[in-house]
């Protein structure tokens, strides 16, 4: 079973690395990745030095252009998968189906994985990519149950990779346009969600208030965890109800299910939080690596202490499960 | 250049509507609307399903014998085998257009005329290009694209139909998670069909009583009503040749002919807002993806191209 | 864990400048040692940016783009910064350590952010990524402060990680 390890910055990467990722996804310094946060990604330069890091280390490097082509500046996309392609990228995670032509067209020996951004979620949606892109692996959606997984694999032409732990989008990934409803940001074109521009904390009495653009989006009493205003993990109102409509301010932890995740078919474990602190990185990548490894009585105390790091504090095995939904 | 005029297209029923209003209402749109082309067949959640089954013969045949056009929408969201075999079924067995809602449509339909529905994800020609490769004639464009990228992916996409989102609720997001169901206590695979008791969605507004989306079963949807008027004009201009209207619970005759007439120069845009905000008084309107700004917001246009003739 | 009362107190006397002084000889150092330190922050290279200890009585403004720092006594209007980060003097020495993860702390509110949300997420992610170890760092500074700073570092540094801050929460 293959770890696959965020990493925003180059001191990341090198933990995610030490740490015993067997890969690291990283991104571009721009709004072709998914994570396009200030002071976050690499250059040119920076991507170079981690994957001959990463080689003398006989770990490989995914480089992830998961949003999808802004009609116009399809150069900006184009030049980043030249450049993945010349500094050695192990494999390219795309979402934009004119953009998987373009690189099988293209580069037609570059390893091509499926990002979780394109949503295929289903045998005949993912035999679609394969076919037409010679797609080598999936990052499934995080709306599949483990049985589906299980049913899944056996009929589809691709490994699977699913994310186990950190940061859940309660939404069809890749499907989501509510941060760019309240903030013109798109995280499909412009790479972020629930933008950091149009983040705003305000003291109001005893009370923490999360804002994005002109919309409340939580308030904590004090002393009560808080949390980064992501849109579907705020709390609104229905019916004069308040509460999460959507999800806890939770983040996935499945590391529980390695087992039968092994059995239902799946060759890779994503860990995702490319925008966390190396710190988190280090923390993360080699508890989940001693996990891998250790008998599954013992497994629970060591991810345990991994629940502290996560956003509000707790966890929740998401789509995995049946009764999540 | 004389531009040709866009014809009106009303997409699928979002909502979970009782059998008989589904079937009502697309008899009167059938005998009353402007409407040329309309794509039916539960796009949102499959356990819906069963309501409209029973009526789906008899809607296409009116809609037909009108002259409209039919097409069958899939489902959005594909995880379950029951639901994949019903997407084989309909792009093997469908003598109407299928309109493809998620990437498993897409792959079954090669080979077969098809239109591709706003909630496949086309934001740059090279993509509506393979789609068009792959025998796709019509796209509705995602309501997220600014008119930036639809003037675009119009003109470097040739031969392909194009359709932009005008009018209702804008579907911004779907999950596997009913948040509907949840908010009245319910699971989702024992929902008891709650998202019925709200034919227009389930409001959610902030903690500081801002309306601002709302619910439909798994679909979240924008609080405010899509509104394109006073963009038709650069929408025409631009070679875009359908507006797509989605039904609310409102007079949809009325709004299809108050954007007939729009389109056609009869009312200034200001006017039709107008006028719409009184036949769906529901919900504010916005124009804001259109501009390349939030989705909520309102943009007033100084310029009037229906009035400027 | 807090800055403890009893070593607080006299910051209240010494003189703002002094501390001043001998803070930007610290800053001078690590920009020395890290000359990169700040390229991550990008378009937000001429903010401001307030470092606010909460149980030391006062405010550390650092300008990037001089760069610069100076230090102001706490006072009740907050200060003339784009953006804040106030938490325990331990917890925002690890933060510019990157040897705990802002996210986690944020979270679990041992943090405050207010401010240019965007501008202080540049400043973490910059900070991040540079490997600062004061200890080391400031090793190398001559002079009569020298085994005070970096006696003081490395205390600090035990206490942040046996400590809460050691505990990540």
């Amino acid at each position: 079973m293959e770890l696959i390890c965020p990493a925003g910055t180059p001191a990341a990467f090198r933990e995610a690395v030490d740490a015993g990722a067997d890969a690291v996804y990283c991104g571009f310094r721009d709004e072709t990745n998914a994570r396009n946060f200030p002071g976050l990604n690499f250059t040119r330069d920076e991507l170079r030095e981690a994957i001959a890091y990463a080689r003398r280390n006989g770990t490989q490097t995914f480089v992830a252009l998961n949003t999808f082509m802004r009609a116009g500046d399809e150069e900006i996309w184009y030049r980043a998968a030249a450049d993945a392609v010349a500094l050695g990228a192990d494999a390219m995670i795309l979402a934009d189906f004119g953009l998987m032509a373009h690189v099988a067209e293209h580069y037609p020996d570059q390893r091509l994985h499926v990002s979780v951004q394109a949503s295929a979620s289903n045998v005949d949606a993912i035999n679609f990519l394969v076919d037409a892109f010679n797609a080598k692996r999936v990052v499934l959606p995080r709306t599949l149950t483990i049985a589906d997984i299980a049913r899944i694999a056996p009929k589809i032409r691709c490994e699977i990779e699913v994310f186990v732990f950190g940061g859940l989008c309660v939404m069809a990934e890749g499907r989501c346009s509510l941060s760019s409803y309240a903030t013109g940001k798109s995280p499909n074109m412009n790479g972020v969600c629930s933008p950091a521009s149009h983040v705003r904390y305000r003291k109001e009495a005893d009370e923490l208030v999360s804002e994005l653009g002109a919309y409340t989006i939580n308030r904590f009493a004090a002393g009560e965890a808080a949390g980064y205003p992501t849109l579907c993990k705020g709390r609104f109102d229905i019916a004069d109800e308040p509460g999460y409509a959507f999800e806890d301010p939770v983040s996935l932890d499945v590391m529980g299910e390695i087992d039968a995740l092994t059995a239902a078919g799946v060759s890779a474990l994503k860990v995702e939080g490319r925008q966390r602190g190396k710190a988190y990185v280090a923390e993360v990548v080699s508890t989940l690596k001693k996990a891998l490894s250790a008998k599954p009585d013992d497994r629970s105390a060591l991810l345990a202490h991994l629940r502290g790091l996560s956003e509000g504090q707790k966890t929740t095995s998401g789509a995995y499960e049946k009764r999540w939904r | 250049m004389d531009i040709a005029r866009p014809s009106l297209t009303m997409g699928p029923v979002y909502y979970l509507w009782d059998s008989a209003k589904w079937r009502d209402f697309h008899f009167r749109i059938a005998e009353e609307s402007p409407f040329e082309r309309v794509v039916i067949g539960e796009t949102v959640c499959s356990k819906r399903q069963h309501f409209i089954e029973p009526h789906i013969a008899e809607v296409i045949e009116r809609l037909e014998d009108a002259g409209k056009t039919v097409l069958l929408s899939t489902l959005a969201l594909v995880t379950l085998e029951r639901e994949s075999r019903l997407i084989r079924e309909l792009a093997r067995d469908s003598q109407h257009m299928v309109e493809a809602n998620d990437l498993s449509a897409l792959g079954l339909l090669n080979g077969k005329a098809h239109s591709i529905g706003p909630l496949v994800n086309v934001y740059n020609s090279a993509t509506a290009r393979l789609l068009a490769e792959r025998s796709a004639c019509r796209i509705c464009l995602p309501p997220e694209l600014p008119f930036s990228s639809v003037k675009r992916v119009v003109s470097e996409t040739p031969g392909v139909d194009f359709e932009v989102f005008a009018f209702g609720r804008m579907p911004l997001a779907i999950s596997a998670r009913c948040a509907h169901a949840r908010s009245k206590g319910k699971i989702k695979d024992n929902c008891q069909f709650v998202c019925g008791e709200d034919p227009d969605g389930l409001p959610v507004r902030t903690l500081d009583r801002q309306s601002f989306l709302a619910l439909n079963g798994v679909q979240t949807i924008s609080h405010t009503c899509q509104a394109l008027l006073g963009e038709l004009g650069e929408l025409a201009a631009c070679g875009v040749s359908a507006i797509r209207l989605s039904p609310q619970d409102c007079d949809m005759v009325a709004v299809a002919t108050l954007y007939r007439d729009a389109l056609d120069g009869n009312i200034g845009a200001d006017e039709a807002a107008e006028k719409l905000r009184r036949v769906y008084p529901a919900a504010p309107l916005s124009n804001g993806f259109h501009h390349g700004r939030e989705g909520a917001a309102w943009v007033a246009r100084a310029r009037d191209t229906a009035h400027a003739g | 864990m807090r800055f403890p009362a009893t070593l607080a107190a006299p910051l209240n006397v010494i003189p703002v400048a002094a501390i001043e002084r001998a803070t930007s000889i610290l800053f001078r150092r690590v920009m020395k040692e890290h000359p990169h330190l700040f390229v991550r922050l990008g378009e937000h290279l001429g903010k401001c940016f307030a470092f606010m200890p909460t149980d030391i009585p006062l405010v550390f403004v650092v300008s990037p783009a001089q760069p610069s720092i100076h230090v102001v006594r706490r006072a009740k209007a907050p200060p003339d910064a784009d953006a804040c980060v106030e938490g325990p003097i331990v917890m925002l020495l690890a933060l510019l350590e990157g040897r705990c993860d802002a996210d986690a702390l944020f979270f679990s509110r041992d943090l405050t952010v207010s401010g240019n949300m965007e501008a202080m997420l540049a400043m973490r992610n910059a900070l991040d990524d540079c490997d600062i170890d004061l200890p080391r760092d400031l090793s190398a500074l001559a002079g009569p402060l020298a085994p005070i700073v970096s006696r003081v570092a490395e205390g600090i540094r035990q206490r942040a990680l046996t400590g809460e801050a050691g505990r990540w929460n």
